[in-house]
């Protein structure tokens, strides 16, 4: 699903009175004429992409693209349904890594023991996004490559430290989280380039991580949403600390000095409430249909504060 | 090569349905328009309202949101699949013995929806049906004469033999 407010947010410098004006222009239709191909092979989505990239759009779940297509704010004229493409749809744990084929589903992540496991943030986000129906559809590397900052799993990889492997006709290339959201809809990844897999490191002992997210009813698009995951020594004191922010400025953003505050500390209330506040500092909320600025700004420091102290009890051994 | 229009091949409630589509004709409308199956309705067209739920290789989806050309080869349900030899399927029987519907707008979608979650979770508890029926938007009932369906089928579908309650 897209969010009127996230693209019309994305057009520069509108003001409320364009705001309501541009979205009262955004009227259903179906898509504009296009030419459909659906590789079988990695390799063959690659060269297609090579040659018409410039002109093509990559279908994964669709449930971003398919609307955009339908309201005419995308009229690609190829569409390369990756959906084809066999062993794209994995979740393993190898050489220290997660790996997360990119056409793995919401649903399938939600559904992982391994997941649920060590990488609960991943859970709590993917079981959350829209409704089960989109789930059975929607993938994590599309959920990444659309780059909406009001989507969940940008700020949860943030969180988590992920890279992404990219596929071009020179080969693979690893693209840490932060490098790959560039701004709102815009990534890293170039135009003639499959996103392969994500990568996630694996979580040593006393880790844990959770994502809280304010939804205005289930099933929308998150008010704040904020992902977190604390590395805990044999001491208790906080080896190391992830945060990502869903819906808190153009792109899913990462609170670096709420995340130094809380490296070789010993994390308590007062210590996490310091965190929380540099992490409201850091965001950057505009003001539309979910609340005014300032009301996102709270929900961040609150969120945030209520996502460390799960990722922390889970840390220490809790669920 | 023509890519813009493609011949498909999707086994719709059993049967093999052909037919040639253009690349932008999305699911909903191929089932509608082209194979005459009207049940599955269009409500938002924007896959917030699960109207136009269908199956899809065992997975319930929202046919708006989908191409009718990534349906090729694949299997698909719809309502009009779900009752055997006029005999209704436990889930439609639950719906019309608990009253879950009103204006009925949203019940194929629902139908669906109940469908798949009890292929996956016979015993769903009631908030395992809430949270399964949470991409269908009901505006008439309230949901609580739905979760009542919803578990009524279950109990058929789980205890097949046992004798229909009196209406």
């Amino acid at each position: 699903m897209i969010s009127k407010e996230s693209i019309i947010a994305s057009l520069n410098n509108v003001g409320p009175n364009t705001l309501y004006e541009l979205s009262k222009r955004l009227i259903l239709l179906i898509p504009a004429s296009f030419d459909y191909v659906a590789p079988r092979t990695l390799d063959e989505g690659v060269k297609f992409l090579e040659k018409q990239g410039d002109d093509a759009k990559v279908l994964a779940g669709g449930h971003s693209l398919i609307p955009l297509l339908r309201f005419r704010l995308a009229s690609p004229k190829y569409l390369v349904d990756i959906n084809r493409i066999v062993g794209l749809e994995y979740i393993r744990e190898s050489d220290g890594y997660l790996h997360i084929g990119s056409l793995t589903r919401y649903a399938d992540v939600e559904a992982s023991q391994l997941i649920q496991s060590k990488y609960q943030v991943l859970s709590d986000a993917a079981g959350h996004i829209a409704d089960p129906l989109v789930r059975n559809m929607g993938t994590v590397g599309g959920n990444i490559c659309h780059s909406d900052p009001a989507n969940d799993l940008p700020a949860t990889m943030l969180a988590l430290g992920a890279s992404m492997v990219a596929l071009g006709s020179s080969g693979e290339r690893v693209i840490p989280a932060e490098q790959f959201f560039v701004d709102t809809f815009q990534t890293a990844l170039k135009l003639t380039e499959l996103l392969k897999e994500i990568r996630v490191p694996v979580p040593s002992a006393h880790t844990g991580s959770a994502y809280m997210k304010l939804e205005r009813r289930v099933g929308d698009f998150p008010i704040v949403g904020v992902a977190a995951q604390v590395k805990l020594n044999a001491q208790g004191i906080c080896e190391n600390v992830g945060l990502g922010l869903t819906a808190a400025g153009p792109k899913a953003l990462k609170p670096k000095g709420a995340e130094a505050s809380l490296r070789g500390k010993k994390p308590g209330e007062k210590e996490i409430r310091e965190a929380a506040n540099l992490a409201a500092q850091d965001a950057q909320p505009v003001s539309d249909l979910r609340g005014p600025a300032e009301y996102k700004r709270e929900m961040i420091r609150v969120l945030t504060v209520r996502a460390l102290q799960r990722a922390l009890e889970r840390a220490r051994g809790g669920t | 090569m023509n890519m813009s229009r493609h011949h498909i091949s999707v086994t719709v409630n059993g049967n093999k349905r052909e037919a040639d589509v253009d690349s932008r004709t999305l699911l909903v409308h191929f089932i509608r328009e082209t194979l005459g199956l009207t049940g599955t309705h269009i409500g938002c067209d924007t896959s917030n309202c699960g109207a136009c739920t269908v199956i899809l290789d065992g997975k319930a989806v929202k046919s708006c949101t989908i191409l009718a050309v990534q349906a090729e080869g694949k299997e698909m349900l719809t309502v009009e699949g779900l009752a055997k030899d006029g005999k209704l399927h436990p889930v439609q029987e639950g719906f019309w013995e608990k009253h879950g519907l009103q204006c009925g707008f949203c019940t194929p979608g629902m139908l669906m929806t109940s469908y798949w979650l009890l292929q996956k979770n016979p015993n769903p508890t009631e908030e395992e049906i809430r949270r399964g029926i949470s991409g269908n938007l009901c505006r008439c009932t309230g949901y609580v004469k739905i979760v009542e369906a919803v578990q009524y089928a279950a109990q058929k579908m789980r205890q097949p033999e046992a004798p229909v309650p009196a209406r």
